[in-house]
C-alpha cells in the first residue's frame, strides 16, 4: 500500500532533531507530517511565547505552521500540535481536542499516534525521535500491528534515549537509525517503487 | 482512500450503532461528533467498566442510566480556563468594546461555557469598560452538571496565580484577588459580576436559535463536532447574529472552509474575532 501520512513524535531534545528531519525533507515532499514535540506548557499555564513554527521554519523548505482544527492534510505541510492541544488526524484532515493528558503530556504523542493507525492504518509511516518519556510507545506499537511502517532514532544518537528504549521494547519497529538517516530515508522510501519498502507492503 | 484493518471497520461499526442506540433511548446525539476523539473516549470508557468491546459498553448503557450518566461524563471534554488566550481579552477591550457601546443593550451569548470561566472572564472586562450595565450575557452549555458550577462560581483556589497572570497579561485594569473570597480551596467570585447573566441548557447538535446576539463566543466546541455538525452551528450563529455581530472562535479553529466563510470578515485574524458583514 502507499505511504500516505508521517506521523513524528518528540519531546526532550526533539527541537534540534526536528530541524535535523526537518531540515532534510524537499518542498515537495509527496507526503503531510504530522508532529507533537511536547511544548510544556498546559492550559492553565500562561503559554511561553516561543514560536517554535516560526523557529523551524527557518531550517526547513516545508511549509510548517501549528495545527488548526479540520485543516486539510496536504503534501508538503507539517502540522505541529499547538501547545494545550491533542493533536488527532480524521480521513483527510486533523483535528484537535483538549481531552485530559496522557502520561502527563498535552499534545500526547500516543494520542496522535493512535489516531493515525485508526484511520490510516497501513498507510502510516511513525517516527519515534529523541524523547524523555515513554509517551509515544504505544502508538508506534498501535500503527505497527495496523500495518503501517515503525521508524525509531536510534537511542545512541538520541538526546534522551527514553522514548526511543521504550518505541524498541514495545514494538518490532522496521527501522533504526540514526537522527542524520532519518531525512535519507523517508526520502528513499518515498522515492521507490512500493515493494522495497522493508515491510514488503 | 483509507482502508481500515477489519477490526478497526468493525469497531467503527460498533461506534455508530452505540451512538445511534443512545440518540433513540435518551435523546443524547452524538452522531456527528469527530470520530478520532470519540473513538478514544468510548475505548477508555470499555476498558474502564471492564468490559471487552464497545458492544457490550452499548448494551450495559442501554440497560443501565447509572453507565450512561458515566459514559456522558467521559463523553465531555470540560476544560476551560480563566482568561485564556490573554490576546483575546485585550483585543476584545480594545477593539471590539468601543463598538459594542454603540448599543443601547448588548446580547452576549457564550454557547459551550462548561463551567463559566470565559463567562467570569468576559464579566469582569464588561464591568471594566463600564459596559457591564447594558448587557445581557447568556451562558449555555448541554451540561447541567457543568451549568450547576458556572452559576455557583466557585473555582479551585489553585488555579488563581495563573489566573490572575492570565489577567494581567490580558491588560486587566484591578487587582485580580478583587473579584473573589476565598472559601477553603476554593474562589468564590463576587455574585454582582454573575448579575445579569443568564445560564440555560442547550444543545448546539438539537436546539435552535433563541435571541438575537451582538457577540457570540464558542470557544473549542467545534472542535469536537465533525464538519457536517460544525457546519449546522455555524449556521444556527449566523441566523442568531446581528448584521455586523461579533464571532469569537477557539485560538486552533478557523472559519476559512466552512459554508459561512463568506458572511465574515477577520475582524482580528490572530485572535480568531469575525465580524459578520451582511
Ligand atoms: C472544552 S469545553 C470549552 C469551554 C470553554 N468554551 C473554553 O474554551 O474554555 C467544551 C464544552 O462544550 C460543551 N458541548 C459539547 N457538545 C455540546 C453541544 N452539542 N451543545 C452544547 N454544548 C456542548 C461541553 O459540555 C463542554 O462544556
Amino acid at each position: 500500500m502507499a505511504y500516505q501520512l508521517v506521523v513524528v513524535g518528540t519531546s526532550l531534545g526533539g527541537f534540534e532533531a526536528l530541524t535535523v528531519l526537518l531540515g532534510g525533507l524537499p518542498a515537495n515532499f509527496p507526503l503531510p507530517l504530522a508532529v507533537v514535540q511536547h511544548r510544556g506548557s498546559s492550559v492553565e499555564e500562561p503559554s511561553s511565547g516561543v514560536d517554535l513554527p516560526l523557529l523551524l521554519q527557518r531550517h526547513a523548505e516545508l511549509t510548517i505552521a501549528d495545527a488548526e482544527d479540520k485543516d486539510a492534510l496536504l503534501p508538503g505541510r507539517v502540522y505541529l500540535a499547538p501547545v494545550g492541544y491533542h493533536l488527532l488526524v480524521e480521513e483527510g484532515s486533523v483535528a484537535l481536542s483538549t481531552d485530559r493528558p496522557v502520561w502527563h503530556a498535552r499534545p500526547s504523542i500516543d494520542v496522535l499516534f493512535e489516531s493515525a493507525a485508526d484511520v490510516y492504518g497501513a498507510a502510516t509511516i511513525g517516527l519515534a525521535l529523541t524523547g524523555s518519556s515513554q509517551d509515544g510507545a504505544a502508538g508506534l506499537a498501535r500503527i505497527k500491528r495496523q500495518g503501517g511502517l515503525a521508524i525509531v532514532q536510534q537511542p545512541a544518537t538520541s538526546a534522551s534515549r527514553v522514548l526511543p528504549d521504550a518505541a524498541l521494547k514495545g514494538t518490532e519497529v522496521d527501522w533504526t537509525v540514526p537522527l542524520g538517516e532519518i531525512a535519507p530515508l523517508l526520502r528513499r522510501l518515498l522515492g521507490s517503487p512500493a515493494s522495497e519498502s522493508p515491510t514488503g507492503l | 482512500m483509507t482502508t481500515p484493518t477489519r477490526d478497526n471497520a468493525l469497531e467503527d461499526m460498533e461506534i455508530e450503532l452505540l451512538l445511534e442506540g443512545i440518540h433513540r433511548h435518551y435523546g443524547y446525539d452524538f452522531r456527528n461528533y469527530a470520530l478520532s476523539s470519540l473513538r478514544r473516549r468510548i475505548r477508555d470508557r470499555v476498558q474502564a467498566e471492564q468490559l471487552r468491546t464497545v458492544s457490550g459498553l452499548k448494551e450495559k448503557v442501554l440497560h443501565d442510566p447509572a453507565c450512561m450518566e458515566r459514559l456522558l461524563l467521559s463523553l465531555s471534554v470540560n476544560v476551560s480556563a480563566m482568561f485564556r488566550d490573554p490576546g483575546l481579552y485585550r483585543a476584545i477591550r480594545s477593539a471590539v468594546v468601543p463598538l459594542l457601546r454603540t448599543y443601547p443593550f448588548i446580547r452576549i451569548w457564550h454557547a459551550g461555557c462548561s463551567t463559566g470561566e470565559e463567562v467570569y472572564s468576559m464579566a469582569i472586562v464588561l464591568q471594566e469598560e463600564g459596559l457591564y450595565d447594558r448587557c445581557r450575557l447568556y451562558a449555555t452549555d448541554m451540561n447541567e452538571a457543568v451549568l450547576r458550577t458556572a452559576r455557583a462560581g466557585l473555582f479551585p483556589l489553585a488555579a488563581m496565580k495563573a489566573y490572575t497572570a492570565n489577567y494581567l497579561q490580558a491588560a486587566g485594569t484591578a487587582e485580580f484577588s478583587r473579584y473573589y473570597t476565598v472559601s477553603h480551596d476554593r474562589a468564590m467570585f463576587n455574585p454582582a459580576l454573575k448579575k445579569n447573566v443568564v445560564f440555560a441548557q442547550h444543545n448546539l447538535a438539537m436546539d435552535g436559535p433563541f435571541n438575537d446576539f451582538h457577540l457570540i463566543v464558542c470557544r473549542n466546541v467545534m472542535i469536537y463536532f465533525d464538519k457536517t455538525l460544525r457546519a449546522r452551528v455555524h449556521a444556527l450563529f449566523l441566523e442568531s447574529l446581528v448584521r455586523f455581530g461579533f464571532l469569537c472562535l477557539g485560538s486552533k479553529e478557523t472559519i476559512r472552509h466552512t459554508h459561512v466563510e463568506t458572511e465574515y470578515a477577520a475582524f482580528d485574524a490572530r485572535e480568531k474575532i469575525y465580524r459578520r458583514i451582511r
